[in-house]
């Protein structure tokens, strides 16, 4: 058989495109290079972490809000004591404060709805790709970890939410910096109502600089703790054990 | 002769003369960008499969109306092989694409400072008065259909087409990938508002990006084609040796 210079490039551009691919997924399965991509990811947390400050994410007005709001992740949970506890309109359920805390908490929704709230429209970022735009109302987080008060060495606070996804608890982690930041808030109102169910109730955090997946629903317990190490997978939240998602959800 | 001398002298270099064409620089550049933004385009094409619809705005989810709806919202769009990785992941495709961000982003700029500073992009991307009149353009254009293109020493400048192309890639395309790719971070949206406001939205930023990339895509398979058509080996040595042969005149013994 002849080889023109025409078959010779197609080849190799057939070629190249291949070794391409299967090269990509030879590289994308390998735990080291892996690590070295999530590492340079990582530079991400720290180049966002030193422009973002304490900025705040942008306000909407109500004109602005999204006339459906996508629900997403667990929709409904499965535990017979959260059912129970639905049933009765959550008068029954506490939130649990405690781990590296001074003053263990147990605190009821009236308790957090007595608190004084923050109400915000903001921009919701799905992972995905999506975004949607709600108003979230409720007590922001750092006032209930000062009542709490954080004992020196607490770093991340973990939220245990009563859902599960394949089998697996879900939680979700974010540091200090983010859990004092003033939109960061236990909201138990969305959108002028008490929170449904899958959107979370009867509370879910929003912190406003981050995607979605870190907005955790179902909260049940919050726990202060110096490391995320040990902890169910060890990287910090449902998603990033099960799935490699990064724990800095800033992007 | 505005480019660098040819190993023939001083005299004007003529078609079949072996010239001195890419600088090492432009070279480095030109093959750190073909990796990194292969690899950007399918790892974003595998970001997209987690959620194929398109909105103006700044929201929009499956209840909003999209101006591009490219597959059902359980099915992808993008088979295994344009994407990386082959097998769905959306979180692998993030680490790609963010940690290549990085390549594009420094390579970028450097190159920049390199071509602004050394008066190369000048050089060889100045769009002259003459070469923007609509005749010249129309002519250039008519040349190029004709897959007439220039031989000898006029071979060694970009001609308008390819200014405005190289320029396009150079000053539109790629900071505009840059910039909205970056307004879809919700962390750099509280701190830098406006970089978000310049798209309109979040959501607009997802679209602009996505037009930028396939225009990159259009480019990129025109550039191969023109390729082709004007010597692949020639034109692929000079990218990677940086010398390059001039074509003869049809006329003009070999
Ligand atoms: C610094 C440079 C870049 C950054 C920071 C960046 C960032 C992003 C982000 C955040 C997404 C996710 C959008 C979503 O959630 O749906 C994305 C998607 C995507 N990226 Fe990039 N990107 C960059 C450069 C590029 C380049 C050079 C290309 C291609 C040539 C590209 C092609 C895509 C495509 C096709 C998508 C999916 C469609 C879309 O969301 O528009 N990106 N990119």
């Amino acid at each position: 058989m002849i080889v023109t210079r025409r078959h010779a490039l197609r080849l190799g551009a057939a070629g190249a495109g291949g070794l391409l691919l299967s090269g990509c997924d030879a590289l994308n399965d390998s735990a080291t290079f892996k690590h070295g991509l999530a590492g340079v990811g990582r530079l991400h947390e720290v180049a966002q972490r030193a422009i973002i400050g304490d900025s705040l994410a942008r306000e909407f007005t109500e004109a602005d809000m999204s006339p459906v709001f996508k629900a997403n992740g667990s929709l409904r949970v499965a535990d017979p004591a959260y059912r129970a506890l639905l049933e009765g309109g959550f008068a029954q359920w506490t939130l649990r404060v405690d781990g590296l805390v001074h003053r263990p908490l147990d605190l009821p929704l009236s308790a957090l709805q007595a608190m004084p709230q923050r109400t915000q429209i903001t921009r919701h970022d799905c992972v995905e790709g999506w975004s949607a735009i709600g108003k979230w109302q409720g007590p922001q987080l750092g006032a209930i970890l000062a009542a709490a008060g954080l004992l020196p060495n607490a770093r991340f606070v973990v939220f245990h939410c009563a859902d599960k996804l394949e089998g697996k608890p879900f939680y979700e982690s974010i540091d200090l910096i983010e859990a004092f930041h003033p939109q960061t808030i236990l909201a138990w109102r969305m959108n002028d109502a008490p929170l449904t169910e899958p959107h979370g109730a009867p509370i879910r955090l929003r912190v406003e600089r981050q995607l979605g997946y870190k907005q955790a629903k179902f909260i049940m317990r919050i726990e202060l703790r110096e490391s995320l190490a040990g902890l169910y997978g060890g990287q910090g939240g449902f998603w990033e054990d099960n799935r490699g998602y990064q724990w800095w959800a800033g992007i | 002769m505005s480019l660098d001398s040819g190993p023939s002298g001083p005299r004007e270099p003529v078609g079949g003369d072996l010239v001195r064409r890419h600088a090492l620089a432009t070279r480095l550049w030109h093959w750190t960008n073909a990796i990194t933004i292969l690899v950007m385009l399918m790892s974003g094409l595998m970001i997209l499969n987690a959620h194929p619809r398109l909105y103006w705005g700044h929201y929009g989810s499956d209840h909003d109306a999209a101006w591009l709806v490219l597959a059902d919202m359980d099915d992808i769009a993008f088979p295994g092989w344009m994407t990386i990785p082959t097998d769905y992941s959306l979180a692998d495709a993030r680490l790609w694409h963010f940690a290549f961000a990085w390549v594009l982003v420094l390579a970028f700029t450097a190159y920049l400072i390199w071509g602004l500073v050394r008066g190369h992009i000048a050089r060889r991307l100045h769009i002259t008065r003459i070469e923007w009149s609509p005749r010249h353009i129309l002519h250039d254009i008519v040349e190029h259909a004709k897959l007439k293109f220039p031989t000898g020493a006029a071979a060694l400048d970009y001609n308008v087409l390819q200014k405005l192309a190289y320029g396009g890639v150079l000053f539109v395309l790629i900071p505009a990938l840059i910039a909205s790719g970056l307004a879809m971070s919700p962390a750099l949206d509280a701190a830098w508002p406006w970089l978000v406001d310049l798209f309109g939205g979040r959501q607009s930023a997802r679209s602009v990006h996505f037009i930028a990339a396939m225009a990159l895509v259009l480019f990129f398979l025109v550039h191969m084609a023109m390729v082709l058509l004007a010597g692949p080996v020639n034109e692929v040595r000079s990218m990677l040796t940086g010398w390059y042969r001039l074509p003869r005149d049809k006329g003009e013994a070999p």
